[in-house]
């Protein structure tokens, strides 16, 4: 079996001087294999995706790339291969650039052509008209700002995408279009998805694999399907107890 | 743009250009040698002198058109003295974090606690009045104020995602300033050192009126009040003159500054 | 008599845009009632004006009648009739107060209670939330607690005068499921309690669900289809209802499927 491209391995996290966000954390995302990573607030799932993105060093513990420690020399290669999508898709754009620059990012930032060709194609991909380049954020929806984070995650073809709660922030409706655009794009472009979220029908629909968080431990790990379907950890089960669900067709 | 912040922005733009352009015309024109002491002691507004002349018989407008000089140009560089070292001043705070960023906070509003005159003028008394010595005290206690704003500002714009974005597109710390921090503090900094902008000149004419800024023989607005003090009542023009030149330049930078306020507030 | 009377409520903004168009409902004591709606449908406004809190620049018309008061003519004062929890606890809160005295008052301002028995209407009130420590949380700030409890506390201080009329706007959104399930179970338990009525307004249909009887689906203003929720999600008429229930039905099937 391949390397994963992305794993944890018992990796751990404290602030200076504080309590441990998170615990011996062991995590791997598998090319073709979608991760989600649920829990909620406070249980760290930002700490460990900002260690996921390089932005932040484990405190313990190891963060492997392609088989290989991550090092700071490694940070440019890893990043061709990994991009990210964030929650509020009002934070996420630049509101003083037009579009075109800001999904040129990535490519200017990474060494990589750029190319407006590539722009152009990547708001294709989303759905978004050519001429959405030459505009500025405020024209556009939530929904239409989260695909232009998303056509800047992929116009330098990365192989993963850490998605932080990319729909958690939509309406309902706009949620399944980016749901949608999101299982689109993993089929089209080989891309993988660590989707970090609590939102279990969302999880369930996009990932295979779904590791669940607790005040910075993972306390259960698996196929989306077990987990889900017979949690055997107490919290993993409240969780799936809590969602609100549709009275039964009749 | 509302009716009213039009309005604003047009009479400020009005007001400055009036004052601006009569000094950028001294340049090339003026009415008498600044040193021609021909006119007549204290001579009232007529013929020649359109103001009259001062208690040395110089020409009052030439005199006038002088004290704009200094004016403006004060007003100018403390602005970019107070602009370039506050914001640098801001970024570097901005940026600090834990114990770092506290004692740059708390240094800051310690320097904001000093009225800016009473900064400027320890800062000339120690080093000897002269215009440049004015203009670099000015803008030292205008950089304290633009820091506190810039520090607050950018640690808002830190905390957007897409400065995060930007990390993860491989984007070095100095271009994410240079292309996201800066653009995007810049209007309200901007503003906000329009409106210093007036302190500037009204604090350089008080250091002149208290004999701490342009010695004599230049002409400033501030020592021109202060000379005409004695003769306020048989002379007025020597007191009026530099006054309504004061208030005419001040109102009109801050109207001006409020108009741009609330058009590059509104995003 | 209905408590709540909306009847052809237009908003409008100064450029002319209308935003809520033609609204009609109405919602008698002890009513569950729900708007349902996304961005842009004027959910929201409609509460405002409900409640006689229209931001400047934007006007009424038609007819609001909440216990019996004109709120287009004149908004103010309508007392204890209605009151409304919103989505961001933080922004609800005032971050200078702790919450005990935010909850004090309207109890000091509208049930005239002072000292001691001011104090024990708080515990209480705080007791109701099921706000445990309760001594700890009042003496709190707003950022000291976390989103669930600050959630609690506005209910608290919107409950605190027995109301007719609690209004909900999206109250869970910004809350991690857990604690949602939490709340909805709160405010079910409270209204059922006090008879208070409740005008429940949200994007989310399951949550809706959980709560609401009768319903009101809002699209760019105007309302598309009304009924009892449990008939408009079993058999929805309109297009855009029917759009609504499907995305619903798509992640709640993705869950039921794994777990099958």
């Amino acid at each position: 079996m391949t390397d994963p491209i992305i794993e944890a391995s018992h990796v751990g996290f404290a602030y200076r001087g504080g309590a441990a966000a998170l615990t011996d954390v062991s995590l791997a995302v598998h090319p073709g294999r979608n991760v989600a990573l649920v829990g909620e607030s406070g249980a760290g799932k930002t700490t460990l995706l900002r260690i996921l993105l390089g932005l932040a060093r484990p405190s313990t513990g190891v963060l492997r790339f392609d088989g290989a420690p991550l090092t700071r020399r490694g940070l440019r290669p890893y990043r061709r291969a990994a991009q990210a999508v964030f929650q509020d898709p009002y934070s996420s754009l630049d509101p003083r650039q037009r579009i075109g620059r800001i999904v040129a990012e990535p490519l200017r930032g990474l060494g990589l052509p750029n190319d407006p060709a590539r722009v152009a194609a990547a708001l294709d991909a989303v759905g978004l008209p050519a001429d959405t380049a030459t505009r500025y954020p405020h024209e556009f929806s939530g929904g239409q700002r989260q695909r232009i984070a998303i056509a800047r995650a992929i116009v330098g073809n990365p192989r993963l995408l850490l998605a932080d709660e990319p729909v958690s922030a939509l309406d309902l409706t706009t949620r399944v279009r980016i749901v949608d655009l999101l299982a689109t794009l993993r089929a089209e472009r080989n891309l993988t998805i660590l989707l970090v979220s609590h939102d279990l029908g969302v999880v369930a629909e996009l990932c295979d694999e779904t590791a669940v968080l607790e005040k910075g431990r993972l306390v259960e790990q698996g196929r989306t399907a077990d987990v889900l379907g017979r949690p055997s950890h107490p919290y993993t089960q409240r969780l799936l107890s809590s969602v609100p669900r549709l009275p039964a067709a009749t | 743009m509302s009716r009213r912040r039009a309005l604003h922005l047009t009479a400020g733009l009005a007001l400055v250009v009036i004052v601006a352009g009569g000094v950028l015309l001294s340049y090339a024109w003026l009415p008498f040698a600044p040193d021609d002491t021909s006119g007549g002691r204290l001579a009232p507004p007529g013929g020649d002198h359109l103001l009259g002349t001062d208690k040395l018989g110089r020409d009052l407008f030439t005199q006038l058109l002088i004290g704009g000089r200094i004016a403006i140009g004060t007003a100018l560089g403390a602005v970019a003295v107070g602009g370039v070292v506050g914001v640098t001043a801001g970024l570097l705070a901005g940026f600090a974090t834990r114990w770092l960023d506290d004692a740059a906070a708390v240094m800051l509003d310690i320097l904001i606690a000093f009225p800016t005159l009473l900064l400027a003028m320890l800062i000339v008394a120690g080093t000897g009045a002269s215009l440049g010595t004015a203009v670099v005290a000015i803008g030292l206690a205008m950089a304290a104020v633009v820091a506190r704003l810039t520090r607050v500002l950018v640690k808002q714009v830190l905390a957007r995602d897409y400065i995060t974005a930007a990390r993860v597109a491989g984007i070095s710390w100095p271009r994410i300033v240079l292309d996201h921090v800066l653009p995007n503090i810049a209007p309200t900094v901007l503003v906000n050192l329009a409106l210093q902008a007036g302190l500037a000149v009204l604090a350089e004419a008080s250091l002149s009126y208290l004999g701490l800024g342009t010695p004599p023989p230049n002409a400033s607005w501030g020592r021109m009040l202060y000379e005409a003090q004695a003769t306020v009542l048989t002379a007025p023009a020597g007191a009026l003159a530099p006054g309504i030149a004061l208030v005419a330049l001040v109102v009109g930078v801050n109207l001006t500054a409020d108009g741009l306020r609330s058009e590059k507030g509104s995003r | 008599m209905s408590l709540l009377d909306v009847a052809g409520l237009r908003v409008t903004d100064r450029a002319g845009n209308v935003i809520v168009d033609d609204v009609s409902f109405d919602l008698s004591p002890g009513d569950r009632v729900g708007l349902i709606g996304e961005s842009g449908s004027g959910k929201s406004l409609t509460a405002l004006a409900v409640l006689g809190l229209l931001p400047p620049g934007l006007t009424a018309t038609g007819s609001v009648r909440l216990d019996g008061h004109d709120m287009i003519r004149s908004p103010r004062g309508h007392g204890t009739a209605a009151t409304v929890v919103f989505q961001e606890p933080l922004t609800a809160l005032d971050p200078l107060m702790t919450a005990g005295r935010q909850i004090a008052g309207p109890l000091r301002r509208l049930r005239g209670l002072r000292g001691a028995a001011l104090r024990a209407a708080v515990h209480e009130a705080l007791a109701e939330v099921r706000l445990t420590d309760t001594d700890r949380i009042a003496r709190s700030y707003p950022h000291q607690l976390s989103g669930g409890q600050r959630q609690r506390v506005a209910i608290a201080m919107a409950v605190a005068c027995r109301p007719k009329l609690l209004i909900a706007d999206e109250p869970t959104t910004a809350l991690d499921v857990t604690v949602q399930a939490e709340i909805l179970d709160l405010l079910d338990r409270i209204v059922t309690t006090n008879g208070t009525a409740l005008l429940f307004i949200t994007h989310d249909l399951p949550v809706a669900a959980r709560v609401v009887r009768d319903t009101h689906v809002l699209r760019q203003g105007r309302v598309v289809e009304s009924g009892p929720i449990t008939s408009l999600i079993a058999a929805p008429r309109h297009p855009y209802t029917r759009t609504l229930v499907d995305s619903a039905r798509r992640f709640d099937a993705a869950l039921q499927e794994e777990r099958s």
